[in-house]
This record gives structure tokens, C-alpha cells and sequence, in this order.
């Protein structure tokens, strides 16, 4: 029987099996940064063990730094202390660190792919469970623990039991003002946010393979919104072409080996999987969040569900969000829109934002934050003349970091009100206490940011 | 990390499903460098009003209530990675949570914490739910060797599965590193082994 992209790469980092369930994986890539990996160097200290493999390992400031003023000493003693440690940390065990004022600097899942230190057939892990990002490169690539950084660190592997595989197509042809992100916000609307707890995706189909690299990451990003311990995607030209040339990308006659080497990396036609699921692209809307969970979307022209009986959790999602069943969401009164994040901070995010909002103004009572995943899209931006546009349109364009995605910065979204957010959770309180966040794509945050209220990006888009 | 046994207690619930990890420990708190501390910060938005004063209607802050097993909804520890979820939650006191389904990350992190997840069919967490409903301090049993989840006022009981070798590491109380660093030399030879390959 033929075997998964998934089980291919997988059986090739294989070292060891324990137990029955039990397999010792081999770690080619491993991104840290300053929140999970603090009480990993600590370990290793204890221990009076070394970095084994520091050559494989590559650390960047995201989590917790200000996206402004970045030249200056970060102001918040407690976010200070820890990016400071893991400065101190990586020149003690001598790690590279790309951290606040280094060029190559930015979120962890932005800067790995544009360095082309992602590359296919790859394992990868980091501190954070977004990692699944890389697998748009058809990588194995999942978030760990701080234990699992550790073990990590030490011995560049990691114990996982294997998990289940699951197979998502998406084919067809999506309608104009429909993205990558709106692909994976009804996925989820389809699964749950649990429905794929177990299992590690592939996505597949012609949608699929239509999206440019930038689109991928997007898809893979949210893998785990669903449960899921990674997502991937089978490497073709389109990936090829993104990896050509960058920094870390194998060059010359070793580039035309990898290229041969990765087009290996593909399932098989008589691979089984242990879930499967097809959706038609045309099916899909912009879609937006109405709860706290990213299972809980629907396409922009759909209604708030109504509670079902006896739901409490349901019904507090709702209380929080300060909605009502059976409600429209289009025309809902927006005052903060965040556009950035590891799932849409990305070059291509920005340009479709620009391309939106060139020549318009954002509505008098939105706070527009347009936060670029690294230094080098905040460059490219600036050099593209995407900067000019976004502030010309009174966006805060801001320096490169996880900002308001998680609330843990000083980029925050005050209590009760409601943002359209470009990033990856609308968990109570995850963009600051008491915000109320609505996911969407970076098209939708653009509109929505120009009219103050939920639109449906289609009928503008007609317009034109 | 400790060893796990066996556990006999009263339990805390929490009848709410999709429980994520900005919820066991927002990211705000997040920023310690130690592993020890966060139990203060445990399910801080939902036990404290933003004056810190405490949320009386909290399961935490009911005095009806305490126990080293939480019992909580389906999904439970989904969303973040972050292993300071299950670090707040055995710094709080617990050392099992129990509920009819949880997220992956969470339960590899809690595993190698000492804090056993014990997942159980929807009907018995209901059951669950009802004894203590109806005793808050209504008694449970863990034996973790026979894998094996009892209500100690019916004497109804309910196995779990676990990973043969996590069950080794908690009954033991070893951790996953102290594995791995035993099997350096295997890992030496995998490496030259695909560096050979390569060439």
C-alpha cells in the first residue's frame, strides 16, 4: 500500500520505538523564543547538560515585545527581564538569535519560511502551537511544551506518539473576495474546534494548490484551531520558487538536488487516510467569528445560530460576545481592527490590504493597527509604498511582533468592544480582558476598517 | 517530577466545555521565567474581577469546593501550547483533571507534569457531575496502575486509557528526558546514518 506524505517524512526521522506507542522523533528545525523557553535553558543548567545540536536550533523576541519604539529599552520590567534572558540564554549556549533591532527579527512563523530555513521534508517544532504554519511547506511541523523544548534542546528529539491522519480537500474555484483565510475559518466552521484532535492534516485539492505560499502558511496556521497536531500541504513549484534564492535556501546545483529530492514528497494515489473530508470551494463566503472559539464562524450573509437548549457554554460565548441568536452580523458597529499575527502579517496580506484601502480613509471611530510579521515585510512594505498607503488611510503601521494577537504585550483591545481581528483566536479575553474579537481575513479587516461596520467584501468588490 | 499512584479525593467542577489555555492562564501572566507561581493566576479572568477582588459565583472561590481533581467539559486544554496551563493547575493543587475529551497539546504537557488527564465517556462525566452535585465533597479514586476511575459513594467505576510508557513515567515519576538522554548514542547514529544517506 502506498504511503502519505505525512507517513514518508515521518518514517524518515524515525531514531527509536518505546513501548508500543511510543516513537523517538528527530528534530531537523527548532524555533525558540523568550515565553516557552526560559524554564527549558533553566533544565538544561540544572542538568549541567549542553545545546546538542545549537546549530539546529534558531531563537527570535516576538511574544512579548512592544511594536513600537523598538530601538529603545522595552518599558515592562516582567517583558524586559524575559526577552533579556533569552538573550543571556542563547549567548550561553550559543544559539543564534535574531532578536529586537537584528533585521531579520520577527514573529517565529513568518521569519523561518522568508530566511528559508523551512524547507520541505522537514520535522520542525517550537514553543508554540501555531508551528503548524511550517507544514505549508510539507513539513512535519507541531507545537510543543516547555518539557518537550528541553528535550529538545538536548537532544534534538522529541517523544510523540503517532497520530492519526486526515485528508481535506478543497477544490474548485473560490469567488473573488474570498482568501486562503476564509478557506480555513469555515473548515473549522465545519469540523469544530476539536474536530481534528488526534489527527494530522493534509490539505489537498485544486484551491488548495491554486494558493500562493502566503495562503498555505494561512491554511496551516489554524490547523490546530481545530485540534489538529499539524496541517501540511505537498511541496510543488509554487513552493520551490518561494524557497529559490533566500538566505538559508540551498543554492546553485545543491538547490536543483533539494528540488529533486522534494518532489518526492507527495502521498501516494493508493495511500489511505484515517478521515477524509471535500468541500466545494465555491461553497465558501468571507467568513467571520460570532463566539469564542474558531469553530464558531459563518459566512458573512449568515445569522448568529441560535443557542442550542441547555447549552450553557454556548450561551456564555454569546454573553461575552454580546450577541444574540438568530441575529445578522453584517452591519455590526466595529471600533478596533488588528491586522497582523503569524497567520496574516505576511507581504501578501499587506498588499491586499493596501490594494483595498489606496485611496480611502479608515471610518472616524475604528483603531486601525497594522502590525508587519517581521522586519523584512515591514522593509518590503515600506519599499512597495504599502506603508504610505495604510497611513495616508490613518492605520497605525507598527514594528514587527505578535502584538495584539494574544494580549500579552502592551497591544491590547479594551474591554467590550469588538475588533476584526486578522489573527488566529477569539478566546475570552485573548486580545486583552473582556475583548470581544471577530476573525476574519485581511480583505475583510480592510473593509471593515474603511466602513466601520461588518460588510461583505463581495458587493464591494462588485462595485468597482 | 513526583510519581503518581494512586489518588483519593473530593473534586472541583467545571461544567463548561472548550476550557482553552487563555482561560487556565492568560498570556499576560505568562511572563515568569521559573515554572513555579502560576497557581495564583490560575483561571484568572473567570476568578477575579478586574479590582482583583474575587468572582463569588467562581467554582474556585466557593468554599463548597476543593479537591487535587478538576472536573471539566469536553475539549479541554485546547488553543495554546503554553505548558504554564498545566503548571498553574498543578502549582494550584491538582494533580488530575478529568474530562470526556481533551486537546493534545494540553495532555502531553500535563502528562509531563504529574498531572494526570483522565478522559472518560460523556455519560460518565455526567455522572460525575451529579455526585457532586449532590455532595460537593463526594469522593473519587485514581489508580493509576490499573487504570481505573471510581465513585467512591456508588462504587461505580470507569477505566482510562493512558500511553504505556507515560504510565510508566508517573507511576515511576521520570520524565521524558532522562529517557532520552539514555539513548544519545542511537540518536548519534541516526544522524550519521542520514548523513551518509545524503552523500
Amino acid at each position: 500500500m502506498g504511503k502519505t506524505l505525512f507517513d514518508k517524512i515521518w518514517d524518515n526521522h524515525l531514531v527509536s520505538q518505546v513501548g508500543e506507542d511510543t516513537q523517538v522523533l528527530y528534530i531537523d528545525r527548532h524555533f525558540i523564543h523568550e515565553v516557552t523557553s526560559p524554564q527549558a535553558f533553566a533544565g538544561l543548567e540544572k542538568r549541567g547538560i549542553p545545546v546538542f545540536r545549537p546549530q539546529q536550533t534558531v531563537a527570535t523576541a516576538d511574544h512579548n515585545v512592544p511594536t513600537k519604539d523598538q530601538h529603545l529599552p522595552i518599558r515592562e520590567e516582567l517583558s524586559r527581564f524575559q526577552v533579556d534572558k533569552l538573550t543571556e540564554n542563547c549567548e550561553q549556549f550559543g544559539v543564534e538569535l535574531y532578536g529586537l533591532g537584528h533585521p531579520y527579527q520577527g514573529i517565529v512563523h513568518v521569519i523561518g519560511p522568508e530566511l528559508g530555513i523551512t524547507q520541505p521534508g522537514m520535522t520542525i517544532v517550537c514553543g508554540d502551537s501555531h508551528t503548524s504554519t511550517h507544514g505549508a511547506f510539507g513539513c512535519i511541523a507541531f507545537g510543543i511544551g516547555t518539557s518537550q523544548v528541553e528535550q529538545t534542546l538536548a537532544t534534538q528529539c522529541v517523544l510523540q506518539r503517532k497520530p492519526k491522519s486526515m485528508r481535506i480537500s478543497v477544490d474548485g474555484e473560490l469567488q473573488p473576495g474570498v482568501t486562503a483565510k476564509d478557506i480555513i475559518l469555515y473548515i473549522i466552521s465545519q469540523l469544530t474546534a476539536s474536530g481534528g484532535t488526534g489527527h494530522f492534516v493534509e490539505y489537498a485539492g485544486s484551491a488548495i494548490s491554486a494558493l500562493s505560499m502566503e495562503g498555505r502558511m494561512t491554511i496551516c496556521n489554524m490547523s490546530i484551531e481545530m485540534g489538529a497536531r499539524g496541517g501540511m500541504i505537498a511541496p510543488d513549484d509554487t513552493t520551490f520558487e518561494y524557497i529559490r534564492g533566500r538566505e538559508f535556501a540551498p543554492k546553485g546545483a545543491d538547490f536543483d538536488a533539494a528540488v529533486e529530492r522534494w518532489s518526492q514528497l507527495y502521498t501516494d494515489e493508493d495511500a489511505t487516510f484515517d478521515q477524509e473530508y471535500h468541500f466545494r470551494a465555491e461553497d465558501i463566503e468571507p467568513m467571520i467569528t460570532y463566539g469564542t472559539n474558531p469553530g464558531m464562524g459563518i459566512g458573512i450573509s449568515q445569522a448568529v445560530p441560535e443557542v442550542p437548549a441547555g447549552n450553557v457554554t454556548f450561551e456564555n460565548s454569546l454573553k461575552y460576545m454580546g450577541l444574540q441568536g438568530g441575529q445578522a452580523m453584517k452591519g455590526q458597529k466595529i471600533n478596533h481592527v488588528f491586522i497582523g499575527s503569524c497567520t496574516n502579517s505576511r507581504i501578501e496580506d499587506l498588499r491586499a490590504v493596501a490594494a483595498f484601502v489606496k485611496g480611502r480613509k479608515k471610518a472616524d471611530h475604528v483603531n486601525v493597527m497594522v502590525v508587519p510579521g517581521s522586519k523584512q515585510v515591514e522593509a518590503q512594505a515600506k519599499a512597495e509604498g504599502l506603508h504610505d498607503i495604510l497611513t495616508a488611510a490613518g492605520f497605525d503601521f507598527r514594528e514587527p511582533g505578535c502584538s495584539a494577537c494574544l494580549g500579552m504585550n502592551e497591544d491590547k483591545v479594551p474591554a467590550g468592544e469588538y475588533c476584526v481581528s486578522t489573527s488566529n483566536r477569539n478566546f475570552e479575553g485573548r486580545q486583552g480582558p473582556g475583548a470581544r474579537t471577530i476573525l476574519a481575513s485581511p480583505l475583510m479587516a480592510a473593509a471593515t476598517a474603511i466602513y466601520g461596520e461588518l460588510v461583505d467584501v463581495r458587493e464591494l468588490l462588485n462595485q468597482n | 517530577m513526583e510519581k503518581f499512584q494512586t489518588l483519593h479525593s473530593s473534586a472541583v467542577p467545571l461544567p463548561i466545555e472548550e476550557v482553552d489555555t487563555d482561560q487556565i492562564i492568560p498570556a499576560r501572566f505568562l511572563k515568569a521565567t521559573t515554572r513555579e507561581g502560576f497557581g495564583d493566576n490560575l483561571f484568572r479572568d473567570w476568578r477575579y474581577q478586574n479590582d482583583d477582588t474575587p468572582k463569588p459565583d467562581f467554582v474556585l472561590n466557593n468554599p463548597a469546593y476543593d479537591g487535587k481533581i478538576m472536573v471539566a467539559g469536553r475539549n479541554f486544554g485546547c488553543g495554546s501550547s503554553r505548558e504554564h496551563a498545566a503548571w498553574a493547575l498543578y502549582d494550584y493543587g491538582f494533580r488530575a483533571v478529568v474530562s470526556s475529551f481533551f486537546a493534545d497539546i494540553f495532555r502531553g504537557n500535563a502528562l509531563n507534569n504529574g498531572l494526570l488527564p483522565v478522559q472518560v465517556s460523556e455519560d460518565f462525566l455526567h455522572d460525575i457531575f451529579s455526585a457532586i452535585e449532590q455532595d460537593p465533597q463526594a469522593t473519587f479514586t485514581i489508580d493509576l496502575e490499573q487504570q481505573k476511575f471510581t465513585i467512591d459513594a456508588t462504587g461505580q467505576s470507569t477505566g482510562f486509557e493512558i500511553d504505556a510508557y507515560k504510565k510508566h513515567c508517573l507511576l515511576n515519576g521520570q520524565d521524558d528526558i532522562d529517557f532520552l538522554l539514555s539513548i544519545k548514542d542511537k540518536i548519534e547514529t541516526y544522524e550519521q546514518q542520514r548523513q551518509a544517506a545524503a552523500v
